[in-house]
C-alpha cells in the first residue's frame, strides 16, 4: 500500500478546502487535499453564486452581515476574475412587513453596510422585470461570483505551489495513536484502491459531511442540515441581484449568473445526506412565491434545478433553521482529545477566504509556523482550466474572435472543440481520466436548453475520436452524465422543458436503447 | 381576411408517421382526405420501423419474434393500443404502409417473422423490424460478423466511426474504422447531413468519396457510412457506390437531423398528394366546433385561413414534442379537443429519479383512453364523439420509447382508426 507524507491533510474539495490549500501553500506549507467526489461536489457547487453585501443578515445576524461586507469588498479586489459586480436591490411589494422595511436602512447603517434608498419607480426602471406592486426599494453592493471558477483557481494555484489534489479519494478511517491522528486511510471510490496519508495536521473541511468525518475520529458535535433548492432560468431576467425585502423566506432572491438567473431558495431541515435533490413541491413553491416580486417567473422557462445542503453549526432544537447563525465554526479538536485535528464548517461562500485564513492560522500556530496569511492582498491568478464554467464567457470569447476553432460541440452554450480539448489535456495531466462528467464540472456543456440531449453525443463521439474513451466506456459515461443532468431537470419538467425531456428519451432510449445496457 | 371553406370526408391532424399512415390508408380506400399538421418531427426519426422489441419494459425482455411479443402483450396489458386490434390487422397495416413507402420511392426490408438488429451511431445495437433497404446490408454484415469498415466524416459531429468500432469490437473483431473528409468540404470544421446528401446526387462527388475509401477495399466485405446517400434515389446512389467500390455499402442512422426521416417525409408528402390527399402544411388547428355530427376545423398559422368541414377526424397530433399533449405545471391537457387525458396523479409521479429507470416513466403511459374503435373517451367511459378517432403516440397505456414500438404503433393504430370509419359506417 502506498503511503504519502505531508504537513497538512485537507479533507474536502469545496471552496473552503481549496481556499485553505491555497492559503497554506502561499505560506509555504505542504499539503494534500482529498475529495471523495470532484471539486465543488457539495454545497460549494450548489448555491446561488451570490457574493453577499451583508444586507440579508442585518436583522437576523449582524455579526455575519459585517463579516460578509468586509470579505466581499476584499474578494472584489483579489478575485475580480470570478466576480461580476452587478450590485443588488432589496425590494418589498404590497403586503410585505412595513416595520421590516422601515428598520432595514437603519440596521444596514448600524452594521456599516452601504445602502441607498430608491424610488420604486426608479427601481422598476433599473429592473423592468420587477412587479409594479413594489412599495420600497434599496440599492446594496451584492454581486455574483462563479464558485466553480473560484475553487478551480484556488486549487490550481495551490497545486502549482506543491499541493497534491486527490479526487475520488474518500477517507476510510483514521488510525489514532497517543491523542493524534497518525495515518488516514484513503479509498479510491473508482478503483477501490487503498492508500495511507501521514500528516502532521488534519483539517476536516468536508462541509455538510463534517460530522461524519469527525465521527471517524471519535468526535461528535451538533450539525443541522438545511437543504436549499435553486432554479436556473433559461435567460437572464435581471441585471442585478434582486432580494425580497422581508425576513428570510422561500424564494426571496434572484441572482444573475452570466446569461441566466438563479432563483432561490428553500430551507428544509433534513436528517440524512443521502438524497439531496429538489422536489416538485419545492419548485412549485418557489415559482409561486417569487412571482410576487418578479411576475414573469410564472411563465419563464427553467432549465435546471439543484439542491445543496447548508451545514449549520449548533443546536438542532431551533424551531426554524433560518434562525441558526450563518457564521462559520472552527472547531479545535485538541479540546476533544485529538491534538492534530480541526473541523471547519458552517459559513458561507462569501466568507470562505476568512474561514480558510482562520483555519490556517490555527494549524500554523500548532506547527509553530509564523508566516502571516497572504490571501488578503495576493490576487488570485486566473488560469485556463477554470475559464469555461461561467455561462457568459464562451459566447463572449467567440464573438471577440479569440477562438479559431469554430466546431461547436455544445451549441446551446457555445463550447467549441478546442476548449474541450484543452480541458481534456488539463484533466488528464492533473487529475486522471477525462470523461463527460468531469468535463461537465469544468465547462457549460449540458447546461443549456437541450439539457445535454445533443451535446452529450457530440462530445462522446469527440472523446472517441481523440482516443480519450476506448472500448465500450462511452455507454456508461453517457448514462452517468445524462443521469446527473436528469436530477436537475426532473422537478421542473412542464411545457418546453418536458418536450425537451421527451426528445431526450426518444433519442437516448427510443433510438439508441441506452437504458438496456 | 378571406378564409377558404373545404368540405371533406376525413380530416387527419398530425404530420408524423401516424398522420401519414392515416392519410395513406384513407386515400387507398377512396376516402376524401384533408391532411393538416405542423412541420413534422420526422427529422428526429431514425427511419427504422420498430414493431415491438421489448416487453415487459421493466424486465428489459428482448423478443426475436415481434408477433409472439404481441401475444404476450395482449395477455399482460389489454389496454395497450396494440391489444385492441387483431394481430392480422397489424400485419396488414405494416404491409400496406411499407408498400406505400415503396411506391413513393422508399424501399424497406424485413424478416417477416423476426426482428432485426442494427448498429446505432453510439455503438449500441438496436432491435427493430422494418429497415430501410439502404441500411439492410448493415444488419446482414453485423449478424455474420463479416470484415467490415465504418467510415466517419470529418466534422459530422455525433458520429464517430471509432466509437462504433471500439464499442462493438469485443463481439466483432473484424470491424475497422476510418474517418475521411467529405469531397468539397475538406476545410469545413462542421458538416451537416442534408447538404452532403444533396451533393451525393452528383456522380463526381460519389467518385471522389469512393477514392478516399478505395484503399480499404479488399480487406472488408462491406462498408458502412452515416446515412447521407441522397434524399431521393438513395438505392440508385448506393448501388452506384457499390459498383465503384466492388463491396457492399450500407447506411447507419445518425442523430438528428436524420436523412432517413426526411426521406419518408418528402416521399410521402408527394405521394399522398398524388393519390388525392389535400395537404395543409405547416398549419395548426386553431379552433374546432362540432355541429350536427360534423366537425368544423379552423386552420391556419395564427389566424384562421381555412375552415374545414369534416365528417370524421383522426387525431394523430403526437405527444408533448409534437404538440398533441400539453404539460402544464399541475396537469396534462389535450391541445385541440380538450379531451380527458389519462395521467399520473401529480407531477412528482410523472418521472422517476433515475432517467434510465427500467420501469420507464409514468408520464409515458399518459394519453388518450380509447374504445375498441379507437375513439377517445370521456370521463364517463363513453366516446367523446362518434366520429373522432385517435392514433399514434397520443394514445395512453403505451411506452413506445422503452418498448421500441414507435413506428409500428403509429402505423397500426392509424390503420385501426381508418378501419373503424368503415365498420361504424361513419361516412355512409
Amino acid at each position: 500500500m502506498k503511503t504519502f507524507e505531508t504537513q497538512v491533510l485537507i479533507i474536502g474539495g469545496g471552496v473552503t478546502g481549496t481556499g485553505l490549500a491555497r492559503d497554506l501553500t502561499l505560506r509555504g506549507v505542504d499539503c494534500i487535499l482529498v475529495e471523495k467526489g470532484d471539486i465543488n461536489a457539495g454545497a460549494s457547487g450548489a448555491n446561488h453564486g451570490l457574493l453577499h453585501s451583508g444586507a440579508r443578515y442585518v436583522s437576523s445576524d449582524p455579526g455575519s452581515a459585517t463579516e460578509c461586507m468586509r470579505e466581499a469588498a476584499l474578494l472584489k479586489k483579489t478575485a475580480s476574475e470570478c466576480i461580476e459586480d452587478t450590485g443588488g436591490l432589496f425590494v418589498a411589494v404590497q403586503g410585505d412587513d412595513e416595520k421590516y422595511i422601515a428598520d432595514f436602512p437603519l440596521l444596514c447603517e448600524k452594521s456599516g453596510i452601504p445602502v441607498t434608498i430608491l424610488d420604486p419607480v426608479d427601481a422598476i426602471e433599473m429592473e423592468p422585470a420587477l412587479s409594479k406592486r413594489v412599495i420600497a426599494a434599496f440599492f446594496v453592493q451584492d454581486a455574483s461570483i462563479d464558485p466553480f471558477k473560484l475553487s478551480l483557481e484556488n486549487i490550481e494555484q495551490a497545486r502549482r505551489l506543491g499541493c497534491t489534489l486527490q479526487r475520488h479519494a474518500q477517507v476510510d478511517h483514521f488510525d489514532l495513536d497517543h491523542k493524534r491522528i497518525r495515518t488516514t486511510m484513503i479509498r479510491n471510490t473508482l478503483t477501490g484502491e487503498l492508500s495511507n496519508i501521514e500528516a502532521e495536521q488534519v483539517v476536516n473541511a468536508s462541509g455538510a459531511w463534517a460530522k461524519e468525518i469527525a465521527g471517524l475520529a471519535g468526535i461528535s458535535f451538533d450539525l443541522t442540515y438545511s437543504k436549499g433548492s435553486l432554479l436556473i432560468t433559461h435567460s437572464r431576467i435581471a441585471q442585478r441581484v434582486v432580494n425580497r425585502l422581508r425576513p428570510s423566506a422561500n424564494a426571496d432572491i434572484l441572482v444573475p449568473g452570466g446569461t441566466v438567473s438563479i432563483l432561490g431558495t428553500t430551507s428544509v431541515s433534513i436528517d440524512s445526506l443521502d438524497k439531496i435533490i429538489p422536489t416538485v413541491a419545492e419548485i412549485d413553491l418557489m415559482v409561486s412565491e417569487a412571482s410576487a416580486m418578479i411576475p414573469v417567473l410564472e411563465k419563464t422557462r427553467f432549465i435546471r434545478s439543484y439542491a445543496g445542503v447548508r451545514p449549520l453549526f449548533g443546536s438542532g432544537n431551533a424551531s426554524d433553521d433560518r434562525q441558526i447563525s450563518r457564521s462559520f465554526a472552527l472547531l479545535d479538536h485538541a479540546k476533544d482529545g485529538v491534538e492534530n485535528f480541526v473541523s471547519i464548517t458552517g459559513g458561507k461562500l462569501t466568507t470562505y477566504r476568512l474561514m480558510a485564513e482562520k483555519t490556517a492560522d490555527l494549524i500554523c500556530h500548532r506547527m509553530d509556523i509564523h508566516i502571516p496569511c497572504q490571501t488578503k492582498t495576493e490576487p488570485l491568478p486566473s488560469v485556463l482550466s477554470a475559464r469555461w464554467t461561467k455561462p457568459d464567457l464562451s459566447p463572449k470569447n467567440l464573438l471577440q474572435g479569440n477562438v479559431l476553432d469554430k466546431t461547436l460541440l455544445c451549441e446551446c452554450e457555445m463550447v467549441p472543440a478546442s476548449i474541450i480539448d484543452s480541458l481534456i489535456a488539463s484533466i488528464r495531466h492533473r487529475f486522471g481520466k477525462p470523461d463527460l462528467k468531469s468535463l461537465g464540472v469544468r465547462s457549460r456543456i449540458g447546461k443549456g436548453a437541450c439539457q445535454g440531449t445533443f451535446c452529450s453525443i457530440r462530445i462522446s463521439s469527440h472523446l472517441y475520436d481523440t482516443e480519450t474513451l476506448n472500448g465500450d466506456q462511452g455507454i456508461g459515461d453517457l448514462q452517468s452524465f445524462l443521469n446527473e443532468r436528469w436530477r436537475g431537470v426532473r422537478p421542473l419538467l412542464w411545457n418546453e422543458s418536458l418536450s425537451q425531456a421527451e426528445l431526450q428519451e426518444a433519442l437516448h432510449c427510443g433510438m439508441f436503447g441506452l437504458e438496456l445496457y | 381576411m378571406h378564409t377558404s371553406k373545404i368540405h371533406t370526408d376525413l380530416a387527419v391532424i398530425g404530420s408524423g408517421l401516424a398522420g401519414i399512415g392515416a392519410s395513406l390508408f384513407a386515400a387507398n380506400r377512396g376516402i376524401h382526405t384533408i391532411h393538416v399538421g405542423g412541420s413534422s418531427e420526422l427529422i428526429f426519426a431514425s427511419g427504422l420501423i420498430d414493431l415491438v422489441g421489448i416487453h415487459p419494459v421493466s424486465e428489459k425482455k428482448l423478443w426475436t419474434n415481434p408477433w409472439y411479443a404481441l401475444d404476450a402483450l395482449k395477455k399482460d396489458n389489454p389496454f395497450h393500443p396494440y391489444s385492441r386490434m387483431p394481430k392480422q390487422s397489424i400485419r396488414s397495416a405494416l404491409d400496406e404502409f411499407i408498400d406505400g413507402l415503396q411506391t413513393a420511392g422508399v424501399t424497406y426490408k424485413r424478416h417477416y417473422e423476426q426482428n432485426s438488429q442494427i448498429m446505432m451511431p453510439i455503438g449500441t445495437v438496436k432491435t427493430t423490424y422494418g429497415v430501410p433497404k439502404s441500411m439492410w446490408d448493415g444488419v446482414v454484415t453485423m449478424k455474420k460478423k463479416e470484415p467490415c469498415l465504418i467510415v466517419g466524416i470529418r466534422g459530422l459531429l455525433g458520429f464517430s466511426s471509432r466509437q462504433i468500432a471500439e464499442t462493438l469490437k469485443s463481439h466483432w473483431p473484424g470491424l475497422r474504422h476510418t474517418t475521411i473528409s467529405f469531397p468539397g468540404l475538406e476545410k469545413s470544421s462542421e458538416v451537416y447531413t442534408e447538404p452532403m446528401a444533396r451533393s451525393l446526387k452528383l456522380a463526381e462527388t460519389r467518385e471522389r468519396l469512393a477514392v478516399s475509401v478505395r484503399p480499404y477495399v479488399g480487406m472488408v466485405n462491406a462498408i458502412g457510412f452515416p446515412a447521407i446517400f441522397g434524399i431521393q434515389d438513395m438505392d440508385v446512389i448506393i448501388s452506384d457506390m457499390q459498383d465503384r467500390l466492388g463491396v457492399r455499402i450500407f447506411e447507419i442512422p445518425t442523430m438528428p437531423p436524420s436523412i432517413p426521416g426526411l426521406r419518408i417525409k418528402e416521399a410521402m408528402d408527394a405521394y399522398l398528394r398524388e393519390i388525392g390527399v389535400r395537404t395543409l402544411f405547416p398549419k395548426k388547428v386553431l379552433n374546432v366546433q362540432h355541429d350536427n355530427k360534423v366537425f368544423l376545423l379552423g386552420i391556419g398559422d395564427t389566424t384562421v385561413e381555412h375552415t374545414v368541414r369534416a365528417n370524421a377526424v383522426i387525431l394523430a397530433s403526437g405527444r408533448f414534442l409534437g404538440g398533441g399533449l400539453i404539460a402544464e405545471r399541475k396537469q396534462i391537457r389535450e391541445a385541440i379537443f380538450d379531451l380527458p387525458v389519462f395521467q399520473p396523479g401529480n407531477r412528482e409521479l410523472w418521472h422517476n429519479q433515475n432517467f434510465f429507470d427500467p420501469r420507464g416513466h409514468a408520464i409515458n403511459l399518459a394519453g388518450l383512453e380509447i374504445d375498441d374503435h379507437f375513439r377517445p373517451l370521456l370521463k364517463n367511459g363513453l366516446p367523446a364523439f362518434n366520429n373522432l378517432f385517435a392514433a399514434g403516440s397520443i394514445l395512453a397505456h403505451q411506452d413506445w420509447m422503452r418498448m421500441k414500438s414507435g413506428a409500428g404503433l403509429a402505423i397500426a393504430t392509424a390503420y385501426a382508426s381508418v378501419e373503424s370509419l368503415n365498420k361504424l359506417a361513419i361516412l355512409k
